[in-house]
């Protein structure tokens, strides 16, 4: 594991932005709302990691990196605990709020309408056969989603265990998805605990 | 009105579970918010999220929607307050502390054991999803079509869904 080392945080402090010039709140607020209003289809790293990489230069690949896996490690969507995490980074509470807000207003505006027109007309024919037909896609698209993440993070043999494991629970066993959360959780952790082999692990086990 | 404080208690708790996604938390959210507050049917919300996917942005925006058919607009601002509240402020600081969360040993088993639980919470949350989703073999060769085309090309969804909603409307 790379140790991450940051010079210019070490406190409990957001991080100053050392790339680029500063960004402003306002910038951060139009930059979350283009993203938040493009990001067709999922997928909305890829459009986070063109809008702050590339055009706008506000992070490098490694801090993008170092984010996005704070925000996969904790509840809460990617997209905005990534809007929470770069808006801070660069402008603190005020950069996170603006991050977040802009995220968040493009779609939530589109489904408050959409909410509305299918409470109205959910029940048309032709809309229950178009939503029938969308909705057996989202399967899809959600099964090419965990095979994606599936290829990516799980290394060890153990792991097809506890996915199978956090399934049964949940589908077959009915227990909540908090317990199941919790309990494989906790005992994956325990599973993958700090093994002492690693010289530089003993170290960071002295305060 | 009254259902108010119902809406900020179930998106909250749902927003917790959330790990890995949106999906992780929707086996809760079809007992919460069809069985226990009868917000709305089964095919209702498998219908929402469906049409949610195709949205911008963040891919759990139709909380909005629930919301609002719960307590109207208020419950609209409510939902996405309590969704999104509690779960960014502790990004916020954890965001904060992770320089010294690094040198701490259990980060990484935390991070390990938590990639298998979001997998599986995923693939769970799809399972209760498709059994309102696959409902005869048409819907059912429009999933697995849908998955092998994304595994194989390089395709935005979005495009997909639309397609599906099209055959859907064509074979009426």
């Amino acid at each position: 594991m790379s140790e991450i080392t940051n010079t210019s945080t070490t406190q409990m402090m957001p991080a100053s932005n050392s790339l680029a010039s500063p960004a402003t709140v306002l910038q951060i607020f139009l930059e979350f709302l283009l993203i938040g209003a493009t990001s067709f289809g999922g997928g909305v790293v890829a459009y986070l990691r063109n809008g702050l990489i590339t055009k706008r230069g506000w992070l490098d690949d490694k801090s993008f990196v170092e984010l996005l896996s704070i925000s996969q490690s904790l509840p809460g969507l990617n997209s905005t605990n990534m809007a929470i995490l770069v808006g801070d980074r660069l402008r603190g509470l005020s950069g996170a709020i603006a991050g977040i807000v802009g995220m968040c207003l493009p779609g939530g505006l589109l489904m408050f309408a959409v909410g509305m027109v299918y409470r109205e007309h959910g029940d048309h024919p032709l809309a229950t056969a178009a939503l029938k037909g969308v909705a057996a896609a989202a399967v899809g698209l959600i099964l090419a989603t965990a095979a994606q993440l599936g290829k990516k993070s799980l290394e060890h043999r153990a792991d097809l265990v506890f996915v199978i494991v956090t399934i049964l629970g949940v589908n077959r066993l009915h227990f909540s998805v908090l317990t199941v959360l919790l309990a494989v959780g906790i005992v994956a952790t325990i599973w993958y605990r700090p093994r002492p082999a690693g010289i530089e692990q003993k170290q960071s086990v002295t305060p | 009105m009254k259902e108010l404080p119902a809406v900020f208690r179930v998106f909250a708790y749902l927003s917790l579970l959330t790990v890995g996604g949106g999906m992780a938390a929707f086996p809760e959210m079809k007992i919460l918010t069809v069985e226990v507050h009868h917000w709305l049917t089964f095919p209702q919300l498998v219908h929402l999220y469906s049409v949610g996917q195709m949205a911008p942005g963040p891919n759990m925006m139709m909380i909005v929607s629930i919301g609002e058919w719960a307590a109207g607009i208020l419950g609209a601002i409510v939902a996405v307050i309590a969704f999104f509240g509690p779960t960014s402020l502790l990004t916020l600081l954890v965001g904060r502390l992770w320089n010294r969360l690094a040198k701490w040993p259990w980060r990484k088993s935390i991070q390990d054991g938590l990639a298998p639980v979001s997998i599986g919470l995923l693939l769970a949350g799809c399972f209760t999803f498709a059994r309102g989703a696959v409902i005869n073999v048409d819907t059912a060769a429009i999933a697995v079509a849908t998955l092998l085309i994304l595994l194989k090309y390089k395709i935005n969804p979005a495009l997909l869904v639309l397609a599906a909603a099209i055959i859907g409307v064509l074979s009426f």
